[in-house]
């Protein structure tokens, strides 16, 4: 069974309506109506298939309906309810993980695509007691009101200090030749990606600006 | 989701063939428009032939002085590779305005080319529509146009095509290289790549069944100053309204393409001979046949203003 058929449909409506509000400007699309989900006919059974995800270190051996996403197998199947589904169709970020260390929508991408794949989700990057830089600096800027898009936010901008790192440019920059500067528009456009219903994004910056300020 | 099989191409031969004779077989690359029309059941494969073991994922310099963008190249490496920022800038400026970095670290350069329209019609199955549903009449036609195409459009769809990249591409005159099921190969020029809607607006490239794009070809540099600038209702993370790729050579001549007013990349090469002497001429030449609504009469205007600012930026990085 879908998983997303199995949401109930209050929830659903609820994330429909918070989605359009968030991300009406990204796309000015979204999901079908419950109702003509509900009127398309089944295909047939569901196709199982076996994978290995290597999870936050740890290899986990999964047997999976192939339309399972990368999200819904960390967050339903391996219980790891850190990474958050906002709008499950790529337009908020919540969902953001480092898979083979780069930062990506889970929403968007297959489970069985990642067989193999090292996969680190926000649970990877710390534990209380032992929290990650980035963990601690959200903590101590307050950068966040009701917390959903927070893991997004923290396993995107840690991957995306990683970038900044290695030279990738961005829409930011000046001369897109040059190597990109650690500047605050330069962290805001690449943050882009993460979207804030709560609009916690001045104390985000401050928190990410900390930790990048200490390690360029 | 409609359930599928799915399979990993183990080579490039093997991966046309397969698309070619499993029933209702697809490509699946990045996933990120694929996946997304999947969960809401607008595109509903059998069978995903999923490409990203292929090697495919590799930029190299053409014996002509180009550049051979591999099928697999994600955005964010191609935007990212040294040659493009150098010689193309146009290309990584298209790349960087478009989506977001987490959707870029997973698109793909084939993907990307033949990502679908985000007319919200299309997008919502209660809604007559031509592209998804051919013979149901255009919900758009009636509806709210701000984001459709004003050009190249017909009286069955007034989609506009999405990518940022193609755009850019189209500028630089690039070619689409694929491979088919008999194992022939063959280039296309970008330009023929995307068809105009017609009566058939479900028909959108000229790529045969099961066509395998392998890479996308760019002539030697064209030189000059590039500028991508994209106008968008948010400063990121948005499509565009109009979008301007220009390359401009210090006599003021050069090339340019328009995005977000057509429903492919939209480059007219005999009005932009008049860049130098008229940049409205070159607008007004590509938008001659637009037709608008009152939605969106303002993306003419925009046109000639994002040409003009896109001009100015050009000067000023001299
Ligand atoms: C919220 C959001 C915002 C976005 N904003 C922008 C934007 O501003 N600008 C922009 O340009 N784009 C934008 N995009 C679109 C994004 O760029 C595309 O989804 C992406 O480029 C598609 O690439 P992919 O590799 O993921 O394609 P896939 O989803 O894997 O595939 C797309 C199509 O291409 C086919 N295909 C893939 N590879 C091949 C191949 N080698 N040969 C033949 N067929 C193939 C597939 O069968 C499928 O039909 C946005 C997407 C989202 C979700
Ligand atoms: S404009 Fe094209 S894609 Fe949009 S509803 Fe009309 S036919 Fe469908
Ligand atoms: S859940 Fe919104 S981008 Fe994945
Ligand atoms: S803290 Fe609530 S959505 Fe960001």
């Amino acid at each position: 069974m879908n998983e997303s058929d199995a949401m109930n449909p209050a929830r659903r409506e609820a994330l429909a309506l918070g989605r359009d509000m968030l991300v009406g400007g990204a796309a000015a699309c979204w999901a079908g109506s419950p109702s003509a989900r509900a009127a398309s006919p089944r295909r047939d059974a569901p196709v199982m298939r076996k994978l290995t995800l290597r999870v936050n270190g740890a290899a986990q051996a999964l047997e999976l309906d192939t339309r399972t996403t990368l999200l819904d197998a960390l967050r339903e199947h391996l219980h790891l309810t850190g990474t958050k589904k906002g709008c499950d169709h790529g337009q908020c970020g919540a969902c953001t993980v480092i898979a083979g260390g780069r930062r990506i929508n889970a929403c968007l991408s297959l489970a069985v695509m990642h067989d193999g794949d090292e996969v680190t989700t926000i649970e990877g990057l710390g534990k209380p007691g032992h929290l990650h830089p980035m963990q601690a600096a959200f903590v101590r800027h307050d950068a966040y009101q009701c917390g959903y898009c927070t893991p997004g936010q923290i396993c995107s901008s840690v991957a995306m200090l990683e970038e900044l790192r290695h030279g990738i440019p961005s829409h930011a920059a000046a001369d897109v030749a040059a190597a990109p500067a650690w500047t605050p528009d330069e962290l805001r456009e690449r943050m882009s990606g993460n979207i804030c219903r709560c609009g916690a994004y001045s104390n985000i910056i401050e928190a990410i600006t900390e930790v990048a300020g200490a390690q360029p | 989701m409609k359930a599928f099989t799915y399979e990993r191409a183990t080579s490039t031969a093997q991966a046309a063939v397969r698309a070619a004779s499993v029933p209702g077989a697809k490509f699946i690359a990045g996933g990120t428009n694929l996946l997304d029309l999947m969960k809401i059941e607008i595109e509903a494969p059998a069978h995903l032939i999923d490409v990203n073991g292929l090697d495919l994922a590799k930029i190299e310099p053409t014996p002509d002085g180009g550049l051979r963008i591999g099928a697999l190249v994600r955005n964010t490496d191609l935007a990212a590779d040294a040659g493009v920022r150098r010689d193309y800038p146009v290309l990584a400026r298209a790349l960087l305005a478009g989506a977001s970095p987490q959707l870029r670290n997973r698109a793909t350069t084939a993907g990307n080319l033949l990502q679908r329209t985000r007319c919200p019609y299309f997008y919502d199955p209660d809604q007559a529509c031509n592209k998804r549903e051919p013979g149901s009449g255009c919900a758009a036609l009636a509806g709210w146009r701000r984001m459709h195409a004003i050009v190249g459009t017909s009286d069955a769809c007034i989609a506009a095509h999405p990518s940022d990249m193609a755009v850019a591409m189209r500028v630089l005159d690039a070619e689409v290289e694929t491979m088919r099921a008999d194992g022939s190969t063959r280039r296309i020029a970008l330009a023929d790549l995307h068809r105009l809607p017609g009566a058939t607006p479900h028909l959108e490239t000229t790529l045969d069944a099961g066509e395998l794009i392998t890479a996308v070809v760019l002539p030697s540099p064209p030189g000059g100053t590039h500028v991508y600038r994209k106008v968008r209702d948010r400063a990121s993370y948005a499509f565009a309204l109009v979008s301007v790729a220009l390359v401009r050579q210090p006599d003021g001549s050069g090339r340019v393409a328009l995005g977000g007013i057509a429903p492919k990349p939209w480059r007219d090469e005999d009005a932009e001979r008049a860049l130098a002497s008229d940049p409205h001429a070159v607008v007004d030449g590509l938008l001659k046949d637009a037709r608008t609504s009152p939605d969106n009469a303002f993306k003419i205007t925009l046109a000639r203003r994002t040409l003009d600012a896109a001009i100015a930026d050009a000067r000023s990085a001299r």
